[in-house]
């Protein structure tokens, strides 16, 4: 059996039909990442008690003969910003090196049962907060479909096993396009729900009003599955909705005659690279081909997105990171005197970079005198980006944008520029700040053979329209996509 | 623009100490991020409403409980929480019921 290919559709019924047990997949997983992921650098824990407890607790119900859940022996990665009881979880950085969670996520919980199989943990940017993976404070990852180049990030552990195999699906977290923006650069599907459709109990906190949960598939049908099966109110999470969890799978694959499909002008400005505008344009065609009517929108404060997400989010993240003090958890400081010597001697040597960046710019816009300037004023631009999309949902039914403005860059490219870095991000942010449904599905690969992808956005938990329309994209372009 | 003394100020409130070349690194990058922030001053905002959060713009009713997405209640009933020793299991340094830190006053 050839794991790579494996769909998360495909795994159970393999096991299933026990042309192999869920032991036996879970071993031939572990060998793959024991001979492929040192040269990728994917995982950062592997946790192979618990897959196999797993494994066996399946292959038990289907010696049985007894009907399998619905995920049943599908083996999956969980980016490390999730908490996994009795298992390192790290979010990527030093402070947390030696933090062993001592519960379950909600959106990991569920998925385990529903009978999936947990193989370990992801790496990614340090507290997510990055766009290329170098920020981890662990290693960076590599591209599987090119060494020389990022995978993305900050969820690049969680696309990369994906896209190299080491995993049928995977979890992420998409602040500001964590998800969407790497599985583009690594050729995968990736889905960032309706704010609210997803419980975030147990997702370590980078910016509470921009956080999501949401996964990584080979397939549109993948990512709808693992979707419909951690959908849904949580009592554990106050932000999650309180609204029922509609068929997913039941609606990917119908016809999108008659859907109107936007096409904002502001995303294929300035700095969109013509291979990537080629290939987006070509999936707009294959919809405008299924029937969709395809209509001009304007969304025109997206130039405001970028500098408005960059002070919401710092300003969230230093206030969520205020609580890695080395008092409750994680490394502390041995040689302070006094216990504020011991707070910032603990933050200096634990946080990276990056992190501290975005802490000193939170603390800075947050700070008295700067406040209304700054964090009310981005709050105002966060209104006019929602009326932007309240606008153009008037018109159309999903919004059809590129993911990124170019395919992955190499490593060390932009790790200089925090500011270059940011850019990355222009297309995915908006959809953090304003809620919506966002998936990136592969359209087309560069002349280098690099992957590009599509993204579609949504109405408010409109989820299954999305799919939908990802999943003509998906099929209309296999070919080109290879 | 940034000065020195704003970086040693907001480091301080962060409880960050920060080397001097850190120190350096962070006025360059601050003022460079700050001065792309500044392009949100073309906007005339005055009369839109400030958005802390997604869910009270678009707070959908729910139709079991009629209790909205963005206001939800709960009964206040005692429910089990992590047992002390879990809460505990990760700290740096325990007397066993307590975390135990360094001095917070000099006498």
């Amino acid at each position: 059996m050839n794991i790579e290919l494996l769909t998360v559709h495909s795994a159970r019924t393999a096991v299933l039909e026990k042309q192999i047990t869920a032991t036996a997949l879970v071993d031939a997983f572990y060998q793959k990442i024991e001979a492929e992921d040192p040269a990728i650098g994917a995982y950062l824990t592997l946790c192979k008690d618990r897959a196999h407890r797993q494994a066996e607790r399946v292959d038990a119900l289907a010696d049985k003969g007894d009907a399998l859940s619905p995920l049943a022996g599908v083996p999956i990665a969980i980016k490390d910003v999730l908490a996994t009881k009795g298992v390192r979880t790290t979010a990527g950085s030093k402070i947390l090196d030696n933090f062993i969670s001592p519960y379950d996520a909600t959106a990991v919980a569920r998925l385990e049962a529903a009978g999936a199989i947990v193989l370990g943990k992801t790496n990614c940017d340090e507290f997510a907060m990055g766009s290329s993976n170098e920020n981890s404070g662990f290693h960076p990852v590599k591209n599987p479909r090119d060494h020389s180049r990022v995978p993305g990030g900050s969820s690049g552990g969680s696309a990369a096993v994906v896209a190299a195999g080491t995993a049928v699906a995977s979890l992420g977290s998409d602040t500001g396009g964590s998800i969407r923006q790497p599985g583009a650069f690594c050729g995968v599907v990736g889905l960032k729900p309706t704010y609210g459709r997803v419980s975030r109990y147990g997702l370590i906190a980078f910016a509470s009003s921009l956080d999501h949960v949401g996964p990584f598939g080979k397939t549109v049908k993948d990512v709808a599955l693992i979707l419909q099966h951690m959908a849904g109110r949580d009592p554990l999470d106050s932000t999650s909705a309180d609204l029922p969890v509609p068929n997913y799978m039941q609606q990917v694959g119908e016809p999108v005659k008659g859907l109107r499909v936007g096409v904002p002008t502001e995303y294929f400005g300035e700095g969109l690279d013509p291979e990537v505008r080629a290939a987006v344009e070509a999936g707009i065609q294959e919809l405008a081909k299924a029937g969709c009517e395809i209509v001009s929108v304007s969304l025109p404060h997206t130039e405001y997105a970028i500098p408005t997400y960059y002070l919401i989010a710092t300003a969230e993240a230093s206030a969520n990171l205020a609580r890695f003090d080395g008092v409750r958890y994680g490394i502390r400081a041995k040689e302070a005197k006094t216990l504020a010597e011991m707070y910032c001697k603990t933050r200096d040597a634990g946080f990276g970079t990056e992190v501290k960046r975005r802490i000193m710019l939170g603390t800075y816009a947050l700070s008295s005198g700067y406040y209304d300037a700054y964090y009310l004023k981005a709050q105002r631009v966060r209104s006019l980006l929602a009326r932007d999309f309240d606008e153009a949902y008037a018109q159309v039914d999903v919004i059809v944008t590129p993911t990124t403005p170019t395919p992955a860059f190499k490593l060390g490219e932009k790790s200089d520029d925090p500011l270059a870095m940011y850019l990355a991000d222009i297309y995915t942010v908006t959809a953090n700040l304003v809620g919506v449904p966002g998936i990136t599905v592969p359209c087309g690969n560069s002349k280098g053979g690099l992957p590009i992808g599509l993204q579609i956005l949504g109405k408010h938990f409109d989820e299954a329209t999305v799919l939908r329309t990802a999943h003509v994209v998906e099929h209309a372009l296999a070919e080109k996509v290879g | 623009m940034v000065s020195e003394k704003d970086v040693s100020y907001v480091a301080d409130l962060a409880h960050l100490e920060l080397t001097t070349e850190e120190r350096a690194r962070m006025l360059k990058d601050l003022n460079s991020i700050l001065g792309y922030i500044e392009r949100l001053n073309q906007l005339d905002t005055s009369n839109v409403e400030p958005m802390a959060q997604v869910a009270g713009r678009y707070g959908a009713s729910s139709e079991t409980t009629g209790g909205t997405f963005e206001y939800v209640m709960r009964p206040d009933e005692l429910r089990p929480s992590l047992p002390h020793d879990e809460a505990m299991s990760n700290a740096p340094q325990t007397d066993g019921t307590f975390f135990k830190v360094p001095k917070v006053i000099e006498r």
